[in-house]
């Protein structure tokens, strides 16, 4: 069995280099079909009613009219809708109407008469204190970690009182803040949904998914079928971030209604709705008290954070606190708040970016307090090995890009202290900084590799490419192995049919499919090898193949690519490998740092922040295709800039009622907002060596922190809630 | 295709509730070119209910349509001639993700009509043919999950249209009815500056 590796940087002719996306024109020119833009012969077009109120029980839900309404089809009631039942939070589906057209099944949507008697409703998850007195509270676990231990004879609980007091006692400074994060939503611009059809009692659906060979199941399930009863396929999805691993109850009541009605049935939600009920990121909000010596470094850190992952209560887990930068002394408590709001599902990196925006601004404040250089701050507390990550040398990891990024972004020449920046006008400009971690880790991945005697080669891959590049990616690993250009190659992913392949969350796909793709390449080449060995009187140990042939390693001595697949005869070779989580590899690893400046101008009169500069320095072991590698990244930062300056979910707290759950509302970074973006990939040869890693997380993990880093910079005061919204901003100035 | 026989048997000519309902629509008559429409020529302007044919120029073909009143014209693409470039992100165009020519000019096919759209010129995204706008979105890896790029393509070529040599900053300030949710926007400026900077 082959030695399964990656060749050296000098040795590659395709991996680490910029490839366009095999996808790129496709979607540019509007050919990529996505879930909605799958018509089917004779298909229905279903739309549904959302519950307006946040938490009711519902009295009657009479769709006789929607049956009756000109083009409708089928009405469905959804279970969880019955009469008597009780709902949740605004927007939940309650019936959906199936009709010719869309525009059929929302005049049938606006028939459906629906009573419901009004429960009490509660969304304040900033307020604590109302929370409790609304008994919506419960514990999120908490850890204490002290260096001293109790003696014999003393009693815990007191002493660890006594023993963080001393502590703070002991420290030169001590920094008491408030900070938090809002809510956001997921907001795919592509809604959630599906387009299905049965064909001989199989159903094909047409999912928008990042989730293609676990959904299949999800369907079966609910259905009362097979798993190979279903095939789900994605070829593009519009946007997931966390939110699509599951066909959810809708694409599951698409699937009965096209079953019962004989007809193919697309069913994508409102936008309002896909805002409302299908994804959101918990809120965090953290009261801390923590002490430094005299370089900043952290003697002690006491935090109690609370928030909500909604109606269940869950919140920002307590186990990321506090983030990176971590002391050896540490108390941490977590209280979970419900929320009449739809539940949360994992967003680009659960917990770590409202973990990093609630406790790295809480350092920050350190260097504030004291007059110092946040830089130094920061690299104090990881030379004094106060540092919490996944990456296995993590301290000197952070200094290495800290450096890199403070050269790209001028740190040294843009600082000044806190608040004591030159003003221009009322504008006022300051720097900020935020570290983060990430796993990263492959995911299980099966590939099949075809290689025709005409010297096709074409895999397939029940894996999806949700715009991050993995077709490209694993073009590339298949050109790099035969030897071949990416246009050689033919990459299928995006069907059940195809072997399994993990789902697209925790950064863990690049790593799979390169592992899955490598694998099967390398085995399929030993092959090949073995037959031209032959032909060309050498060993097979001793051929490589490159530039389009198999050769003789340090020889001219060669034949062609499509030659040597010739002596596979008339049937093509097949090969099928597998990787689990795991396995044993050089192929890929997990675990990396990240570092993010920004520079910003803040409007003290009118309360407008602007990012003039954001670098991100960012280490992700073994890069495949550095221009697709670097979009994520600034995705990634473009993703944080929102959420630092302006998204977030408000609700009416008497009704509960999320009110800017439309996009003029919601409000998203446009083009204009962004500045100057500068991508560093910090690659040398001690990361590149550790594999492939993902990096769709860890990007957008600092933003927020490193964002409102800069403007307490340029303020001299805290604004403690992101997103830093002008009127915010103006508080703050005002309350100081 | 959409079958709408149903509709049909609703009752035409004026009707107050349906016009409130918002199913109503005015059109200009003389702009309509089928018999139906004909039809109804000596009354323009006039409320139209229930189904009417008609035919929309797209792409530089007449394409005979099936449409209602509160049809749109973003629907009309999209379900009837499977046109699905322009892509239903926000129906109050604040996405700008549906954005078409209309007569040259942008506008988000989900804030129009179909009926307002007969007698114009529709262009949309598979209109352009490998465009230099295209080829530097892909160049520039402009697109992630890709569903607000045509959106994009289309607002894109329509600036540089207006402004052939615009300026970094121009781009910066003119490219800001769209929405992208990945985070492309980096990008697309390197693309459109790569188009402005080739005069194309």
């Amino acid at each position: 069995m082959a030695v399964y590796s990656w060749p050296s940087r000098e040795a590659t002719a395709v991996i680490g280099k910029e490839y366009d996306r095999l996808d790129g024109l496709a979607k540019v020119t509007g050919a990529a079909k996505y879930t909605y833009d799958v018509n089917l012969k004779n298909q229905l077009v279903a739309v549904a009613l959302g519950c307006p109120h946040a938490h009711c029980k519902i009295t009657k839900l009479d769709v006789a009219a929607a049956e009756k309404t000109p083009g409708v089809v089928a009405v469905h009631i959804f279970e969880h809708a019955a009469v008597g039942s009780e709902v949740q939070w605004q927007g939940e589906l309650l019936a959906v109407v199936a009709a010719e057209s869309e525009a059929a099944a929302r005049a049938g949507v606006d028939t459906i008469k629906l009573e419901f008697e009004e429960l009490d409703v509660f969304t304040e998850d900033e307020n604590l204190d109302a929370a409790e007195k609304a008994e919506r509270t419960g514990k999120g676990g908490g850890k204490t970690e002290l260096e001293r231990e109790p003696g014999d004879d003393d009693d815990e609980d007191e002493f660890i009182e006594q023993e963080i007091a001393r502590l703070f006692k002991a420290s030169k400074y001590v920094v008491e803040g408030y900070y938090g994060i809002d809510a956001i939503t997921h907001c795919c611009l592509e809604p959630h949904g599906s387009t299905v059809e049965w064909k001989d009692g199989k159903l094909v659906a047409y999912l928008s998914t990042q989730n293609v060979s676990g959904t299949d199941e999800g369907f079966a399930r609910d259905l009362k079928l097979t798993s190979d009863d279903v095939e789900v396929k994605c070829d593009y999805i519009g946007g997931g971030f966390g939110s699509k691993f599951a066909p959810d109850y809708w694409a599951v009541a698409a699937a009965k209604i096209s079953k019962e009605t004989g007809r193919p049935v697309k069913f994508l939600l409102s936008r309002d709705q896909e805002l409302k009920i299908a994804g959101n990121r918990p809120s965090g909000y953290m009261r801390v008290r923590l002490g430094a010596d005299e370089n900043g470094v952290l003697t002690i850190w006491d935090s109690h954070h609370w928030g909500t992952a909604g109606y269940k209560g869950g919140g920002v887990s307590q186990t990321v606190m506090p983030y990176v930068i971590r002391p050896k002394n540490y108390r941490r408590i977590a209280t979970t708040i419900k929320s009449n709001t739809a539940q949360s599902r994992a967003w680009r990196a659960p917990n770590h970016p409202q973990a990093c925006a609630m406790s790295q601004t809480a350092i920050d404040d350190v260097a504030a307090k004291m007059g110092a250089n946040s830089y130094d701050v920061f690299a104090a507390n990881l030379r004094a090995g106060n540092v919490d990550s996944q990456h296995p040398d993590a301290a000197n990891t952070y200094l290495a890009e800290m450096a890199r990024g403070a050269a790209l972004i001028d740190w040294k020449a843009n600082w000044h202290a806190h608040g004591k920046g030159k003003s221009r006008g009322s504008i006022v400009d300051g720097l900020g900084m935020a570290l983060h971690t990430w796993g990263g880790t492959a995911n299980n991945s099966d590939c099949r590799l075809k290689i025709s005697p005409d010297g096709g080669v074409e895999s397939f891959c029940g894996s999806q490419d949700l715009g991050t590049g993995t077709r490209t990616v694993i073009a590339q690993v298949l050109a790099e192995t035969f030897g071949l250009g990416i246009r050689d190659v033919r990459v299928n992913v995006g069907s059940s049919k195809y072997p399994a392949s993990g789902a697209s969350g925790g950064s863990t796909t690049v790593g799979g499919v390169s592992e899955s793709h490598r694998r099967a390449g390398q085995d399929a080449l030993e092959k090949i090898f073995e037959l031209a060995a032959k032909e060309l009187g050498a060993a097979a140990n001793s051929l490589e193949a490159v530039g389009g042939k198999v050769r003789v390693k340090g020889t001219d001595k060669a034949i062609s690519w499509k030659k040597a697949c010739t002596l596979l005869g008339l049937k093509p070779l097949e090969v099928t490998a597998s990787y689990k989580r795991g396995d044993q590899s050089t192929l890929s690893s997990s675990g990396v740092c990240g570092v993010q400046m920004a520079h910003v101008e803040v409007d003290k009169e009118t309360g407008v922040i602007k990012v003039k500069k954001f670098v991100a320095v960012q280490d992700q072991g073994l890069v495949i295709n550095p221009k697709t590698c670097k979009s994520q990244i600034y995705g990634a930062m473009i993703m944080g800039i929102a959420a630092a300056l302006y998204e977030r979910r408000i609700t009416d707290p008497k009704s509960g009622a999320f009110v800017n759950a439309e996009l003029a509302d919601y409000k998203l970074a446009r083009l204009g907002d962004v500045g100057d973006l500068v991508v560093d990939l910090y690659e040398p040869e001690s990361e590149r060596s550790r594999g492939v890693i993902g990096n769709g997380e860890p990007p957008a993990i600092s933003p927020k922190a490193a964002i409102a880093n800069a403007v307490a910079n340029a303020l001299g005061v805290r604004v403690p809630v992101i997103p830093l919204t002008p009127k915010r901003v103006l508080d703050a100035l005002a309350k100081a | 295709m959409t079958d709408l026989k149903n509709k049909a048997a609703r009752k035409s000519g004026f009707n107050r509730r349906d016009f409130f309902r918002g199913s109503g629509a005015i059109a200009a008559a003389t702009a309509l070119q089928t018999q139906t429409a004909e039809a109804i020529q000596n009354q323009s302007p006039r409320v139209i209910s229930g189904e009417t044919s008609i035919s929309l120029n797209v792409n530089g073909k007449d394409h005979q349509v099936k449409v209602a009143p509160n049809t749109t014209l973003l629907d009309a693409l999209r379900y009837q001639l499977d046109l699905t470039g322009a892509k239903p992100v926000s129906s109050d165009g604040s996405s700008g993700a549906s954005t078409v020519f209309v007569d040259g000019k942008p506008m988000t096919a989900s804030t129009i009509l179909a009926l307002q759209a007969v007698g114009k010129k529709i262009e949309t995204v598979e209109s352009l043919g490998a465009d230099a706008v295209q080829k530097a979105f892909v160049k520039h890896d402009a697109e992630q999950c890709g569903f607000c790029t045509p959106g994009f393509v289309m607002a894109v070529r329509s600036l540089l249209d207006k402004k052939p040599n615009a300026s970094k900053e121009e781009i910066r300030g003119g490219l800001n009815g769209n929405i992208c949710r990945c985070g492309t926007y980096a990008n697309i400026v390197e693309a459109a500056i790569s188009v402005a900077k080739g005069g194309n």
